[in-house]
Parts: structure tokens; sequence; C-alpha cells
């Protein structure tokens, strides 16, 4: 489920004493995974870069189109110096990220870094108003499913979750475009925002492109913390619990969900990670200026530095996240937080 | 004549005529279609003052966050847009008729050989940087674009000028070879006026326009105020346009018939009928350049003979396919890649239909046998293989074995296009007649994807091109749509129109012949009504 496999023991880039790691495996994981990372990052740029160089047309053809002049061409191509061998700007490239100069964009020529804090300011903005609905949404509903279990709200629960996230994103968001934006007009559309937007007409703006996002990812978390609690319940403690007279939901929200937290964690970090990265369709469809569409743009016109700078952010998010489930998975589980 | 057709504009207005019912009888007048919606429009804009203020939201499509607001970088319907609402161009062109109208030059004259030409220009301009705009201005915005260095996407429609200079106030271009078409050629999106030509700033997005840009958000949102001291009074009526990237072409849709915007671009013609339900949307239709076609190439067998070439013209179904690639919303094609949209269109060529008695016999002289490859791919152009498959189908009956061949869609234009013999694609507009066929049908023109090389053809091109009387041209161009028409590799069954969808609040809109959006002048053109 994580990028990385429970059985990583052994340090990879900080060598520490073994008292050290023995007190601290907290810090002493923590350092590992951050070791790790940059390296990862640096093979997701050669992949990147790798993937970009094999796609047909290069900026200066691509980005001039049907209408490029052979001269025209070779003039961005020289002023870009696309002219010159792949490990050579690559190397060129990498150099300046390591010294935080993520370059200018091609197309723009805009800083590459001022772009991308707009754009993901808004991808972060929607992100979290739909992980704020969606997450306490889902474990709420997976309890109360738990509660009921194969009784008529489990079985509701289960079937509407499992209808929204069987539609295609896509089409959930056309339907609720249709209704409450075009029949209703009660919403706003486009929900584009832009700079210098006040902050209500935001949370307006972004009503539909959240509730399809709640929509998509409540089926996952909430079946994984229906499942997770359920293959607590059979356990001897919540036996006892219950037979020491705990009404259930209280056996539930006191000695299972704790013991199940674990994969609901893990479960809800994947889907935080989708929800920043992966929501390039729902941009799209409501014509929302995040992440996704940037990277689509520059991938279009094989705008390389853009395109590096997105993969980054990307792959960092992913690893910052499983990071944090593990983390938060051990804190949760005295075992791990004590291993011998 | 002109009175009746007062008569029919009065009525028009006054709402006892439909636009449909108008142009039929505006043409047993005499009229073609695309003129008498031009008249229709501009009286429309005589008689009913525009009202000023409000506030202009566009849903375009054809927007990027790569997109640059330098103007030599321009590409896609946004960037052509915005550059026409922040600037202008020493020359306009006329809505209806194509023809070349002043604007920061407010008139020129050619050398004899139409090989010098100087305009004059407007003293009375400013930019909104609130310095003059001077001849200097124009010779080193043109000459940013000519460079050999540049970058510029006009690039090569300026290769033939030798000198740009400025003579005592006045701009003066010199040819390597008299073009009658200069000015038409200035007219071009790319070459938005800029304060020292853009040199030190390509970006500044600083214009003579009738806006100022206020917030550029590229592929996102782009924002521009009124600028009041435009140097045009009968533009610029509302007091503030928006812009808003709309890529997908459902949201676009819904979002007029929410009515969150006034105006937008591109609609798929099979959603038109659904769109006209909508009470509050009007649909606008203008006649266009662009054109579907299928390429042969004249020098590869088994294309290399002309019976077969022939025997394919008449094999397609031109009716079928605008019905039911386009909807309706085109023209029929006619083999030859010039439609009643460029100025000096010569009229009277016979038009080709669907012949499969003359398509057999031609196929038999032809000596031709077995199955003919045809490749396609949606990226060539909306349809194109649906099109491929109703071509199929029309061909079969006249005993003409097509293999339709689905190639992938990226890398079509790179892999497939002026590099296999036989192909689906599509081409834009371009100014004038001269520029379109110089892009691809001059023996030596890069993209001559459909290999036709003819000398009499080039000579024919070189003298029109220097003509600088009209019905002489008008021959010229005649005689070279018949040799492409009867000689050439190029099938086209249809033109297309571009479509868009207004609320019905958004008035004056004007259906210029250039190009889609009014031309990228909508901004500049239309109001709000209360």
């Amino acid at each position: 489920m994580t990028i990385f496999s429970s059985d990583v023991t052994k340090p990879a880039s900080t060598p520490a004493p073994p008292g050290f790691r023995k007190r601290f495996p907290l810090a002493t994981l923590i350092a590992q995974r951050l070791g790790l990372s940059a390296l990862l990052l640096v093979a997701v740029s050669i992949l990147i870069f790798v993937g970009v160089e094999a796609l047909p047309g290069d900026f200066a053809s691509t980005y001039l189109g049907q209408a490029a002049t052979p001269e025209a061409v070779a003039n961005i191509r020289a002023d870009l110096g696309l002219d010159k061998p792949v490990a050579t700007r690559y190397v060129e490239w990498l150099s300046g990220a390591l010294h935080g100069d993520f370059g200018m964009s091609w197309a723009s020529h805009a800083s590459v870094s001022q772009q991308i804090a707009n754009r993901l300011g808004n991808s972060l903005f929607l992100a979290f108003a739909a992980a704020i609905i969606a997450v306490p949404l889902a474990v709420g509903l997976g309890m109360v499913a738990v509660l009921f279990r194969n009784r008529v709200p489990d079985r509701l629960i289960n079937v509407v979750s499992l209808a929204a996230i069987s539609l295609p994103e896509f089409f959930v968001g056309y339907l609720l475009i249709l209704f409450f934006a075009v029949e209703l007009g009660s919403v706003p559309f486009p929900a584009t925002v832009y700079r210098g937007m006040p902050l209500f007409d935001r949370l307006e703006a972004i009503a539909l492109p959240t509730a399809t996002l709640v929509l998509v990812v409540l089926a996952h978390m909430l079946r994984m913390t229906r499942a997770a609690i359920i293959s607590v319940m059979a356990s001897p403690y919540m036996e006892t619990a219950e037979l020491k007279g705990l009404p259930s939901y209280l056996a539930i929200l006191r000695h299972a969900v704790p013991n199940a937290i674990a994969p609901i964690i893990n479960v809800v970090a994947l889907n935080l990670a989708y929800l920043i990265v992966g929501v390039v369709v729902v941009e799209v469809v409501f014509v929302y200026p995040g992440m996704g569409q940037y990277m689509v743009d520059a991938v279009t016109v094989r705008d390389m530095p853009v395109v590096q700078a997105c993969g980054l952010i990307f792959a960092s998010v992913y690893i910052l996240l499983n990071m944090m489930a593990d983390i938060a998975a051990i804190i949760a589980n005295p075992k791990l937080r004590h291993p011998r | 004549m002109s009175e009746k057709l007062d008569y029919l504009v009065q009525q028009a207005k006054a709402g006892g005529l439909d636009r449909r019912h108008f142009l039929r009888l505006a043409a047993t007048s005499g009229l073609t279609v695309i003129a008498a919606e031009g008249l229709l429009a501009s009286r429309a804009m005589a008689e009913e003052p525009p009202r000023k203020g409000g506030h202009l939201k566009l849903g375009l499509e054809g927007g990027a966050s790569t997109d640059s607001l330098d103007p030599a970088k321009y590409s896609g319907s946004v960037s052509f847009t915005v550059g026409r609402t922040y600037g202008d161009t020493l020359v306009d062109s006329d809505p209806k008729t194509g023809t070349p109208l002043p604007s920061l030059a407010e008139s020129w004259e050619p050398s004899a050989d139409a090989s010098v030409w100087t305009f004059k220009i407007r003293k009375d301009v400013r930019f909104h940087d609130d310095s003059s705009f001077t001849a200097d201005d124009a010779v080193a915005t043109l000459k940013r674009h000519s460079d050999t260095a540049s970058q510029s996407g006009a690039l090569g429609l300026l290769r033939s000028i030798k000198t740009i200079e400025n003579r005592a106030g006045d701009l003066v271009i010199t040819l390597h070879e008299g073009n009658a078409d200069l000015p038409l050629i200035l007219t071009d999106y790319h070459l938005v006026m800029q304060p020292n030509g853009g040199v030190d700033k390509p970006e500044a997005g600083i214009g003579t326009g009738p806006y100022k840009l206020v917030d550029y958000q590229p592929g996102v949102r782009i924002t521009f105020e009124k600028n009041k001291d435009d140097w045009r009074s009968d533009r610029g009526h509302v007091d503030s346009v928006e812009i808003i990237v709309m890529n997908d072409a459902t949201a676009r849709i819904a979002a007029i018939s929410s009515g969150q915007v006034h105006y937008i671009s591109q609609i798929d013609p099979k959603t038109v009928s659904l769109l006209k339900r909508s009470p509050r949307v009007e649909i606008l239709r203008t006649p266009g350049k662009g054109f579907y076609c299928f390429l042969m190439h004249c020098d590869t067998a088994p294309f290399d003979n002309n019976d077969l070439r022939l025997a394919l013209k008449h094999a397609i179904d031109r009716e079928a396919m605008l019905k039911q690639i386009l909807g309706g919303y085109g023209s029929l094609g006619n083999d030859f890649p010039v439609n009643d949209a460029y100025a000096l269109f010569p009229e009277g060529i016979e038009q080709r239909l669907y012949d499969p008695d003359k398509a057999a016999f031609h196929y038999k002289k032809s000596g031709h046998d077995g199955a003919i490859v045809l490749r396609t791919s949606d990226v060539a152009f909306p349809g194109a293989v649906d099109a491929s498959v109703l071509f199929q189908q029309s061909a079969a009956k006249a005993g003409i074995k097509l293999e339709v061949k689905r190639e992938p869609g990226d890398g079509y234009w790179t892999n497939v296009w002026n590099a296999k013999p036989f192909c689906a694609s599509y081409w834009g507009g371009r100014p004038t007649q001269d520029l379109r066929y110089s892009t691809s049908y001059l023996s030596t023109a890069e993209w001559n994807d459909t290999r036709f090389k003819s000398e009499d053809f080039d000579k024919l091109l070189l003298a029109a091109r220097s003509e600088l009387d009209d019905d002489k041209r008008k021959a010229l161009y005649r005689q070279m749509a018949l040799m492409v028409r009867d000689g050439g590799g190029l099938i086209l069954p249809v033109f297309n129109d571009y479509i868009g969808a207004a609320s019905k609040t958004l008035k004056g809109y004007v259906h210029d012949i250039g190009n889609d959006i009014s031309n990228g002048l909508i901004a500049s053109r239309v109001w709000l009504e209360a």
C-alpha cells in the first residue's frame, strides 16, 4: 500500500549508533525515509526527463505547431540549447534545481516556482476542502455501517457509495453541473478561481468540484474503515468489552477503532494524495486551474522545466503523505513504537 | 436593388423577417450569404446605438497555461483574441469582403510593381502606457517579427520583406518581389503594434487597443478594462472584459446555458440542435475558410495517375458529408482550397458532385486494381474516421475499394500528414488566396502536402501576386483554381463554419469571414443589453 514496504530495516543513508536507533525508532525512521526520498526524487526526475524526450517532437516544433517555419524552430532550439545532448541538458537542469532554481517556463518565460505556487495553492485548497468533508464522513459512515452490519443502513451506505465510485468522475461532475448549475442555477459555474478572489466567492465556486471529489473518494475509505473494524471485532478483547456491558457504539469507538487505525490511515493518505495530484479530469470539467491541468498543458508542448517541477511536486506529495501515514500508524500501535 | 435590400433589412430589424428568411430573400437580389449576413449585422449596428457599459464574459476554447503574452508566440484562439482586444495591427480586414481597411496605418500606396509600399501612420494614437505611437514603433515591431533570428509565428508571412524603414514619419516596406497583398499580410494577429516593437519587453501586454490588460493568468482567466483614451470611438462598448479559458466543450455549453458567460466559441455541430432548445442562447454561425480534406500525393503510385485522382474526387458524397459530419454547418467544397470567404474568389466554377458513374469511368480508365489505403484519425478533423468510412461506402458504389486505416492520434501531423500518400487532413484559413496557394501548392512549398508540382501553376501564382489590377488577378486565380481542381491531389468535400453561441443579451456580433470569434474582435464590437 505504501511506497516503502515495512521491512526496510537497514538505514539507507544515516548510519545511527545502535543505541540511537533503539531509543528513537521514530526519528531513525524519519531520517531514513528522508534520505531515501531524495534519491527517489532524483530517480523520478530522470524518468520524467527520459519520458518527455521519448515523446515525438520537441518543444520548438510542438509549441509552434502546424504554423512552425524551419527558421523559427531552429531559432527556438538554439535559444533554449535544445541542440545539446540529452545528458548535458539533464545535468544542467539538475544543478539548477539543486540550487533551488527551477528555471523559467520555456513557453511563457515566467518563473516556474511562482506559477507553481499559484497552481499548487489552488490544488491544495480544493483537496483540503474535499478532504475535510470526505475523511470524517467516510470514517463516520464506516463506523455506522459496522454498527448496523448487514442491516438496512449498512446496505444503503454500501450501495450508494459504490454507485458513486462506479460512475466515472467526469460523469458525476456533469450530473452535478446539470442539476445545480444549469437547471437550478443555485451554484456558480465554471469553478474558475483567480488571484484576488474573495474567500467566500472561492468557497462558492468550488462547491461542485468538492462535492464531486467527495463522492469519488468516499467509497474507498468507507469500505476500508468498515473492513478494518470488522476484522478487529472478531478479537477476544472485543468480546470482553461486550461482556463487561459496553454499548456496541462505545466498544467500536474506544476499542475497535484505535486498533483498526493503521489500514484506515493508509487508505486516507492514498486518497489525499489522489485529491492533490490525480484530479485533472475534475479540473477540466469544472474549468478549475489546478496543478493537473498545468502539467498536462506543459507536457503537450514539452515544456521541460514545468513538467519536471510538477513531477517532483507530485512525487513529493506521495512520499510525504505515505511517510506521514506510516508514522501515524507507528504512533497508534505500541507494538511498532517499541520494536524488539 | 439597394432599395429592396434596405426594405428587407428594415423588415428584419422590425422582427417581421427572421435571419434565415432575410438571407434567402437577399440572395434573390444577387447577394451572397456572407454579404447579406454582413449587411444585416452592419445595418443592425447603424440603427441600434450600442449601449455602453457592463462586464462582458467570454468562455473560449484554445488556451493553455503555457500561453505567452508575446504576440510573436501567439497560437490558439485565446491568445489570438487577447491580442486583438488590447492591441491593433496596422491594417484591418473588412468583415464582409475581406479587403484591407485602414487601422493604425491610415492609408497606403504601392509602387507600380507592388514591391515598395508606403504606409501613412496615424499621428493621434497613444499606447496604454501613454507614450505616442510612431512610425518607429511600427518599424521596430515588423523588424522584430521578420528578423531571421525571430521566433515569431508570422516569420513565414514576412519572408519576402527586404527592408523596413521610417521615411519622414511614413513606414516604407521594400519587398524582394512585388506583392499586391502586403496590406492584408499586415492584418496577421501576430503583428500587434507594441512600444518600440516589444523588443525590450515582448510580454508587456501594452498596445493601442480598446481595452487595457488588467490581469493575465494564462490558461485560466484574462481581464481587461476600458481604455478611456482609445483613438477610435466606434468600438469598445463594454466597461470590462473577462476571458475564461474553457477547453472542455461540455463545460462551455454548461456555462452559456446557465447564463454565466455571454459568449462561447467552438461548438460541436452534433450538439447545436440540443443547445438551440435553450431559451436564452442564440447560435452564431459564420462561414469560414477552414476545410476538411483528403490528400493524395500526385507523385506516388497509384495517385500519380490523374484518372485515379478524378475517380476518387467523383466518388466522394460531399452532401452526405456536409450533413452527417458537419450537421449542415458548412458548405460544399469543390476540390480547390478557396471559397467565397476569400477576396477575389473565382465564382461560377461548376460544383463537383457525387457521381458514381463518372467515378467508375475514370477508375476504369486509370487501370488500377485492388484496395487503396486511406489513413485517418480523429486528430485530422473532428469526425474524420466517420468521414473516411462514408467515403469508403460511397466509393464502393462506384466499384472503388478503399481500405480505411486508423492511425494513432499522437504524432499524426508528423508521421502521417505530409508523409503518407493518402490521408485525411484539415487546413485553417489564410488571409489571402496568394498565401493559401503559396503555403501548399507552390512546387517548392514545404507543406506541399499533395506533391502538386506544376511550373505553369507556379508562374501564374507569381504573376497574380504582383498584379495590382483586381480583375486580372481574379482571372489568374480562376485559372489556378481550375488547375488544382482538375489536376491536383486535393479532395475537398466541405468547408466548415465557425459555430459559437451567445446569450440573447449580447448584441452587435459581427460575422467576420476573417476568422472565428468575429476575427478575434468580439470584445471590441459587441455590447450588452440591459
